[in-house]
């Protein structure tokens, strides 16, 4: 019996040292260049776009940066789209590639990467119903970031997707859509709170911060009254959990269900009753169905230009870092006049691609503003403010915590962590990143906020687990991996700067990293033994050497902002 | 225990790593460390907060306003304090000794019951909104009273829990900093290389760094990113740490607060104060008892009773309670009413906390309650005190204007205090 035991445990061993070995393992890459099909050339909106911020630059006075150089590019859409990255094994592929139309292809083809629609997912999800736990068992955030990730997948209408969360009826575990709805719940008591169903929806869908008209008009945007607050709320007002998911309910008890809204002061039993109403364009309301229906119909309503212009803000604000109108939801009112902007642009090519967040998401990638350089040659600190104002210049944005762990993560391996991965290494990736938010901090669910690093961060970048166990040279991490295979100082210095950064290093930088190579002690045929760490006036070896080199790229400003 | 190394784990002296950081050309802007906050005279003394922290909703029925012999005051019996005719539970009756010297204020009021929404509420004096998201107490006070001679952070959160304070729309620069386990040492404060390689390192950071700034001269500068580096490369170093270390307390200090997480913080937050720290929160988590209250409540105030009471008066002997406003507050309390699993449910109608220090009133009440839970929700206690109110007057106390307009990031004006300071819980002017 123990015989049998002992082969047991050994077959299991041999299993894991196999599948870690093919996990870490260095074969050729494969680089198959991305198509771009024919559905998905928008040459003529991209020229329209190009051609706003050119007239724009003209009456603004200002000079554009030149374009970045395409890995750099390459590198924005994968922090956007992937969050994380692009591999070393990546890049060698895209560098290969020399057909034309490289970036859209290469847009093209993270668009169809399930990294994609589960990192955006996420994304989307936050601004949905944020990152708080919710009610416990009948809110169900997992099952509606893999509902979002499906849609996403299957390049569903965002109009389509957000008529859905709307008017969710049905179980959160089978519906999950309907977890938009229960994620309100006040408690068992209480019930739903339309109130906080009403600011969600606007400020998502519609871009408007109305929530403090809840008790009274808005203070500085005077078109939004407390009564057009109560009115949408009144919308979701016979939406109820109920054991078979959320449904709506007409009559409850033989009495109609109708919305009351309690002054201050008053007796809470003698509410007013207020309808549904919506504050502009009654007749875009839907007739038939729920009351969340006729809502969701107007939301989404083709000349609903609020709609648009909110997707189009946020779609930005993810491709950039940031909003081209901040907050990302508080916009203000469309433009009465003939004189569109970015928004009304974007906004309507949406539309006339039936609202399919992956044509909006290509038209910014291809755009000339998204592709300018973030070095200004600009003298003077008002100009620079000037250019940048007037996106003029790429905005130099930190990276998001997920977006620095993913960074790190992929920069610990040269083969791309995906759905190809080993599920090892896949599994190592999704610990990573959860320990590592933990320490260094979640953005929340409002992820668009200009925020510094702060101090603790910077510690954990430095002397944290994470860079310590990603940055050293063994076993198949992607340090080891680049010493080994290598040929040179040069083509190893240069290619830890494009695992790391995505780019090569400078005359000055390469200069600097190869004299430090080669002062290791154990220079390729130096048959010297290293000396343990840790002692004064040690040698250094060259995985130490290597090592050091990745903690500074880590490290670096151009790892955690995006340029 | 694990002392902190004040060498940036390699080995290196202070001014070795000085000189180190400035041969990597990072630059040296802070001013050089200043004398012992303790060590100056009282009214040059820099102005403190101290706030504990009790997460999960303390009853005040078991703790500082107890009712015996009512249906609501289940079992707990309650003692004399240090202020004749003041009473407070047995729970805590190294804490009744050391009353004089706070101001208890048994009418806090809140419309906040579910714990995320009264944590924010108490810890900001904002009720939770969507759209902005307001910095704690500790935030505002550390970004209006900074402290250039402190080289470690001047917002601590000890022993904390998810609740930690946060910066708000001031920034998350302005974030506790977290320490989960006081005593045990501080995390990803060392380099696990030597000073050597160290030093290296930060030289190819410096060529790298250099390169991304030279075409980007006015963006980078923005980032902020080589300034925070240097603060953090300086408090490896910084001699400021040894405030986090408690082996060089004696021993009978360290078990009269308790060898407990809270008491260690507590001992922890009495030595940063003497840096100069500007505001420190010591969690102690665990108050929310639906089920057994009395239990639990014996368990918690166990841990807190001697830390508080050891606190306060060290503080005293020390002379930095003037310099300290303490304040003790939960998210809200718990019901008079007792349900059928011994436990007792949330309550922010009223609830109980404690101010010491800074000026406030000393060895004074505030407010009565009801002996029962009363049958309609709007029924108040006499003097009451809302969270705003007693913010605006520590804000008040501490000289920082909480009436001033600020500018928030998202252009919506706001003021740090929702509320006027309530003068009459001071004992006499801002120290």
């Amino acid at each position: 019996m123990r015989c049998v035991v002992m082969l047991f445990a050994v077959g299991i061993i041999a299993i894991v040292l196999v599948l870690v070995d093919k996990a870490g393992e260095l074969g050729p890459f494969a680089s198959s260049a991305p198509e771009l099909k024919p559905d998905q050339q928008q040459t003529a909106s991209v020229e329209r776009l190009n051609a706003w911020f050119h007239d724009s630059w003209k009456v603004a006075g200002v000079a554009a940066a030149g374009p970045a150089d395409e890995l750099t590019v390459l590198r924005r859409l994968s922090l956007s789209l992937l969050g994380t990255i692009p591999s070393l094994e990546e890049i060698r592929s895209f560098e290969v590639d020399t057909q034309p139309d490289r970036i859209a292809r290469w847009t093209g083809r993270m668009l169809q990467d399930s990294r994609f629609s589960d990192y955006f997912s996420e994304r989307l999800a936050r601004s949905l119903v944020g990152v708080e736990s919710g009610p416990f068992i009948i809110f169900r955030r997992d099952r509606l970031t893999e509902w979002l990730s499906d849609r996403l997948r299957e390049d569903t209408p965002w109009p389509e997707t957000a008529a859905s969360l709307i008017a969710a009826e049905g179980l959160w575990t089978d519906r999950p859509a309907s977890n938009f709805i229960t994620v309100a719940q006040i408690s068992d008591d209480e019930g739903l709170d339309e109130n906080k169903l009403a600011g969600r929806t606007v400020r998502t869908f519609l871009g408007q911060r109305i929530d403090c008209a809840q008790c009274h008009n808005h203070p500085f945007d005077h078109r939004w009254k407390q009564a057009d607050f109560e009115g949408l709320a009144a919308f979701f007002s016979q939406a109820r959990i109920t054991i078979g998911g959320i449904t709506d309910r007409e009559v409850e008890d033989g009495q109609p269900v109708v919305h009351r809204v309690v002054d201050p002061g008053a007796d809470a039993a003698a509410g007013r009753i207020v309808p549904p109403a919506v504050p502009f364009h009654p007749e875009w309301l839907g007739s038939g169905g729920t009351q969340r229906k006729h809502l969701a119909d107007w939301v989404t309503h083709p000349a609903n230009r609020r709609f648009e212009r909110a997707t189009a803000n946020r779609i930005w604000a993810l491709m950039f870092g940031r909003p081209w109108h901040d907050p990302v939801d508080d916009l203000p009112h469309p433009s009465e006049t003939n004189s569109p902007d970015v928004l009304d642009l974007l906004g309507a090519e949406f539309r006339a691609q039936q609202g399919r967040l992956s044509s909006l998401i290509r038209l910014i990638a291809e755009s000339e503003v998204f592709r300018l350089n973030s070095e200004s040659p600009l003298e003077s600190a008002e100009a620079y403010r000037k250019q940048a104002e007037n996106w003029a210049v790429f905005p130099l944005v930190r990276l998001r915590p997920e977006q620095v762990i993913g960074s790190m993560l992929q920069a610990g391996s040269v083969r791309t962590i995906d759905q190809n991965s080993h599920p090892l290494i896949r599994l190592i990736r999704l610990t990573s990143e959860n320990d590592f938010l933990g320490e260094y901090g979640d953005s929340g669910d409002n992820e668009f906020i200009r925020q510094v690093g702060t101090i603790p961060q910077a510690l954990l970048r430095m002397n944290g687990r994470f860079t310590t166990d990603l940055t050293r040279a063994e076993g198949f991490t992607a340090p080891m991996q680049l010493l080994r295979f290598s040929p040179d100082d040069q083509a190893l210095t240069e290619n830890c700067f494009l695992t790391c950064l995505s780019r090569r290093p400078s005359t000055e930088e390469m200069a600097f990293f190869r004299r430090q190579l080669s002062d290791s002690d154990d220079q390729p045929g130096d048959d010297t033994e290293a000396q343990p760490d840790h002692v004064s006036q040690e040698p250094t070896t060259r995985e130490q050497r290597v090592q050091d080199l990745f903690w500074a790229l880590f490290n670096s400003p151009a790892f955690s902002w995006n340029h | 225990m694990t002392a902190v190394r004040l060498s940036a784990g390699c080995g290196c002296s202070r001014r070795e790593i000085l000189a180190m950081l400035s041969a990597c050309g990072v630059s040296l802007t802070l001013p050089a460390l200043d004398a012992r906050a303790a060590s100056r005279r009282r009214t040059e003394r820099p102005r403190s907060l101290l706030t504990l922290w009790m997460g999960g909703g303390m009853s005040q029925l078991e703790t500082w306003d107890p009712h015996p012999g009512t249906a609501s005051g289940g079992e707990v019996r309650s003692i004399p304090t240090s202020v004749p005719g003041v009473e407070i539970s047995e729970l805590l009756p190294r804490t009744a000794e050391q009353l004089h010297h706070a101001l208890l204020i048994r009418s806090l009021t809140s419309r906040e019951g579910d714990h995320e929404r009264g944590t924010s509420f108490v810890k900001t004096g904002y009720r939770p909104e969507p759209t902005l998201n307001y910095p704690s107490l500790g935030a505002i006070v550390t970004h209006e009273l900074p402290n250039p001679a402190i080289e470690i952070p001047q917002h601590i959160a000890l022993a904390a829990d998810a609740s930690f304070s946060h910066g708000g729309y001031l920034g998350n620069e302005w974030d506790a900093f977290r320490v989960f386990d006081p005593g045990s040492g501080l995390t990803n404060l060392q380099a696990d290389v030597s000073q050597k390689r160290q030093a290296e390192r930060l030289e190819g950071l410096a060529v790298v760094s250099r390169q991304f700034r030279a075409a980007r001269r006015f963006a980078t500068a923005e980032t902020l990113h080589e300034e925070t580096l240097d603060r953090a490369l300086r408090m490896m170093s910084s001699e400021q740490l040894r405030a986090f270390d408690l082996e060089s307390e004696p021993e009978a200090i360290r078990q009269a607060y308790g060898d407990t997480r809270f008491g260690r913080g507590c001992l922890i937050a009495r030595r940063l104060l003497e840096v100069g720290v500007r505001a420190i929160e010591v969690s102690l988590s665990g108050f929310d008892t639906h089920v057994a209250n009395h239990e639990g409540h014996i368990t918690q105030c166990a841990v807190l009773d001697p830390a508080m009471a050891t606190l306060l008066r060290e503080l005293s002997e020390r002379d930095l309670l003037q310099s300290t406003i303490v304040l003790c507050l939960s998210e809200f309390g718990r019901t008079p009413q007792i349900n059928p699993a011994g436990g007792r449910d949330h309550w922010p109608n009223w609830f109980s906390g404690l101010v010491a220090g800074g000026g406030f009133r000393r060895g004074a009440v505030i407010g009565t309650t009801p002996p029962e839970q009363p049958e309609a929700k709007t029924a108040m206690p006499t003097e009451p005190v809302t969270i705003p109110q007693l913010y605006a007057t520590v804000l008040h106390a501490l000289g920082i204007d909480g009436a001033r307009e600020i500018m928030t990031p998202i252009g919506r004006p706001t003021r740090f205090a929702d509320a006027e300071p309530a003068e009459w819980l001071l004992e006499r002017q801002p120290v």
